[in-house]
């Protein structure tokens, strides 16, 4: 176990190693000078060659592309063409919301559509069954900002029970903290209950017709303890795969609740890079997105050692 | 001894809420444009930083609601009578925010550095022979020649302003960023609480002496009213409009047109045009490649276009436009429309006309189109109907701004990654002359993207340039005026301003050619 683990995670430089190059080329090849950027409107070509020669652009590509990856192999990820940052410090400052909007919606997530798919499947053909399929199936159509904006309509300007838009870092008090992620964590979750709920119910429904669980039930088993002992656990492998990829795609997916309910995360930071077509903080985004998604993907396999114990690596 | 102690908890509790309410009360929360990214408005000309650079620097010189240049930290000054000695004598009792007071040696090495990096900056130290400190509140330039836009460069709103910074800190390199942040503005800038992407954070400057003239645009008395302002950046237009009616930010700085109805209806929410000067549509010309190398054919432009569909398209409500037929903007000094009554009429006829005189071969205009800014966007598709009609083929081209922003300034043929117009807009301060107006300027390479070539309309700029009295600058400019119709440089397309959204409770906005928030009160 321990053995495949570092084979994985020694699998991961090659995979970085590609990520990178594919960034910095799809970047430099996609139209867009931070150099014109920065000109402004009244700069003459004069100027934008001064400045594209001030950030090493001018430069040729592979020339580029060695000085930044000799750099990220000493932990210099640069720094931003705009911000006076370095881009680590950029990344670090925009975690935290990303973080813990991501974690919120997971737990409502999990919370919500685990029950839900048990008991779908449970009543499967039943109205609760077609109630909580025809939530999935409207929950994974509606867009993330309608969602948004209906939730901010009711929740915010009509009753006035929680903010508008806004984050407050947990270190500046819990009750801000929470009362400011409640509205985007619940629009963001509508997506992931949605996909777990439906991927617990059919997982669900291949094992209840299994002989273990009839022979639960012979055994005098509540069903409660049949379902959630005996059938969920046996289920649990698709649905931890479904949820570790929510996870990772969270990282990364989260910009548009950002910016309707102004979060300062990477998601935001991320849009705001490419508009401006910020290399060092998109490259440095865009590796760290790569990484936690290999990452994530590890977690997953390993866990399903715990879910099914004829798993083993 | 329970009761007293319940008393004086009661009595803390009080308190503390009267103090938390007075402390509420006196921050303004304002959600602008754009997030602030950039703290160094010499350095970049982001519309955005300029704003920032009105809260926490000064000017020597500033504009008041009508344009009109005004004394801002300067107290008096005088001009030889060959206009070539200048005498700036500053206020007294003015400070940086660090304690320190402001010399004219401050002063002259912030005009150096803006000097070095503004296009304005840039003709005004041209003129320059010296420009020296003799002592502690007085600066003397001196001139080569005589320039008759020494006060207009020094007043300059809009992109890349003349700010005030101390010494240490006008001493950087002005093509690197400065790394401290201390003015002599009405606002301290809290750099610690600053977070880009989230909110920008100002203080009240308890030492700044204002003016004892009223507030009047960026020149008067600035005084701080409120103790806190904090910038909000909101991203999402719809959330803005959110946050503003449900009490979160006090004041929108740029809500979007199409939004303005939603916020109207609100009984708690005013809109105010803070910049009566608003911006100007344009079309920008490449005279580089066909067909626009014949400035005829760029006339028939003029004669296809007409400025009302193009704002009805962009802002739809014809109480937030007006069409103006003048090259510098409505309601400015050099306003006029000699020469243009009869351009911006759709007449394709004579479009055709002008067209077939000029021998047009049916080269496709490759037009750039911005898809991202919603003030531009539909301005390319009407701007290729109306054309098509008088005979242009149109190709446009959709992109974001950035991709636009890069490709104008390549200069290859349109079919090999060129370009050979596009649409966009100015804050109509940036162009009050001919001089401010960077399309206008036709020193062939030298020139801003586009590239116009042309040896008279330098001479005309250059002769604004050096002329003093202000009936003959009027006068130049109309000449200017009339000879963009001989050699188009780019079109007026109309004018718009921007109102702002804010809750009742906000009282004592000013008109000004920038946003200006001292004097503002929450109540």
């Amino acid at each position: 176990m321990f053995g495949y683990i570092l084979r994985r995670l020694a699998a991961t430089a090659p995979v970085m190693l590609i990520v990178a190059v594919f960034v910095f080329l799809m970047l430099r090849l996609t139209p867009g000078d931070p150099a014109a950027i920065i000109a402004g409107d009244n700069a003459n070509s004069e100027q934008v060659a001064a400045i594209r020669n001030s950030l090493g652009l001018d430069q040729p590509i592979f020339t580029q592309f060695f000085i930044w990856f000799g750099n990220i192999l000493r932990g210099d990820f640069g720094e931003s063409y705009f911000f006076k940052k370095t881009v680590a410090e950029l990344i670090i400052g925009r975690l935290e919301p990303t973080l813990a909007l991501s974690i919120a919606t997971i737990i409502i997530a999990v919370s919500v559509a685990v029950p839900l798919g048990v008991l779908a499947a449970y009543k499967q053909g039943t109205l609760i069954d077609k109630i909580v399929m025809g939530f999935s199936v409207l929950g994974f159509s509606v867009p993330v900002f309608v969602i948004g904006y209906s939730l901010i309509y009711l929740f915010a300007i009509k009753l006035n029970w929680l903010p508008v838009q806004g984050y407050q870092r947990i270190g500046d008090g819990f009750g801000g903290f929470l009362q400011r992620l409640i509205l985007p964590s619940v629009t963001l979750s509508v997506i992931y209950i949605a996909l777990i709920a439906r991927m617990t119910r059919t997982s669900v429904l291949d094992i209840m017709g299994e002989d273990y669980i009839r022979t639960a039930r012979a055994k005098g088993q509540v069903e409660i303890k049949v379902l959630f002992r005996h059938a969920l656990k046996n289920a649990a492998v698709p649905i931890i795969t479904v949820i570790g990829l929510g996870i990772a795609l969270l990282i990364g997916g989260v910009v548009v609740t950002e910016s309707v309910f102004t979060i300062p995360g990477l998601g935001r930071l991320t849009v705001d890079a490419v508009l401006a077509r910020d290399y060092p903080t998109i490259q440095a985004v865009i590796l760290l997105f790569s990484f936690v998604y290999v990452l994530i993907n590890l977690l997953v396999d390993v866990s399903y050692t715990l879910f099914d114990p004829r798993i083993r690596y | 001894m329970v009761s007293r102690s319940l008393r004086l908890a009661t009595l803390a509790f009080a308190a503390s809420l009267a103090l938390g309410a007075t402390a509420t009360a006196r921050t303004l929360r304002v959600s602008l444009h754009s997030d602030l990214k950039i703290v160094d408005p010499i350095w970049t000309t982001a519309l955005i930083t300029v704003n920032h650079g009105y809260m926490i620097y000064d000017t020597l010189f500033a504009l008041d609601e009508k344009l009109a240049i005004q004394p801002q930290m300067v107290d008096r000054y005088e001009t030889s009578a060959d206009k070539l000695s200048w005498t700036f004598t500053l206020r007294d009792g003015l400070e940086w925010h660090d304690g320190a007071p402001v010399t004219a040696e401050d002063c002259v090495a912030s005009i150096k550095r803006w000097g070095a990096r503004d296009a304005m900056g840039q003709k005004l130290m041209s003129y320059v022979a010296e420009l020296a400190a003799p002592d502690v509140k007085t600066i003397r330039m001196t001139l080569k020649e005589a320039y008759g836009l020494v006060l207009q460069a020094l007043a300059k709103p809009g992109a890349s302003v003349p700010f005030m910074m101390p010494k240490r800190i006008a001493d950087t390199d002005p093509q690197k960023q400065i790394t401290e942040y201390v003015g002599s503005g009405p606002f301290i800038f809290k750099a610690d609480e600053w977070r880009a992407g989230e909110k920008a954070v100002y203080l009240k400057n308890t030492k700044y002496k204002p003016r004892a003239e009223p507030p009047s645009g960026l020149a008067g008395g600035k005084v701080a009213k409120v103790d806190r302002v904090e910038w909000i950046w909101i991203a999402d237009a719809q959330t803005q409009v959110n946050a503003l009616i449900n009490g979160e930010v006090d004041l929108l700085e740029a809500p979007p047109h199409d939004l303005l109805p939603l916020l109207a209806e609100d009984k708690n929410i005013e809109l105010f045009v803070f910049n009566p000067a608003g911006r100007q549509n344009a079309i920008r010309f490449n005279v580089l490649h066909k067909p626009f190398d014949n400035p005829k054919i760029r006339l028939a432009v003029a004669y296809a276009l007409n400025q009302k569909d193009l704002l009805d398209a962009v802002i739809g409500n014809a109480r937030w436009y007006i069409e103006c037929k003048s090259l510098f903007p409505c309601g400015s000094p050099l306003q006029s429309t000699r020469g243009w009554d009869d351009k911006f009429t759709s007449d394709f006829t004579k479009a055709r006309a002008l067209l077939q005189e000029a021998g047009y071969d049916g080269t496709p205009v490759a037009l750039m189109q911005s898809t991202d800014i919603v003030s531009l966007s539909n301005l390319a598709p009407v701007a290729k109907s109306l054309m098509e009609k008088a005979g242009f083929k149109v190709d446009v081209q959709a992109m974001d701004w950035q991709t636009l922003v890069t490709r104008r300034t390549k200069k290859d043929p349109p079919n090999a990654g060129g370009w050979s117009a596009f649409l966009t807009s100015w804050a109509s301060v940036d162009i009050l002359d001919p001089v401010a107006a960077s399309f206008l300027n036709a020193s062939c390479d030298k020139a801003t993207f586009g590239w116009p070539c042309d040896a008279e309309m330098e001479k005309l700029r250059d002769a604004f340039s050096k002329e003093t009295d202000p009936a003959r600058q009027k006068a130049l400019a109309e000449a200017v005026q009339l000879r963009v119709l001989e050699y188009p440089t780019h079109l007026p397309l109309g004018q718009y301003v921007q109102p702002q959204a804010f809750r009742k409770n906000v009282v004592g906005l000013l008109a000004a050619p920038s946003l200006a928030l001292w004097n503002i009160e929450v109540k």
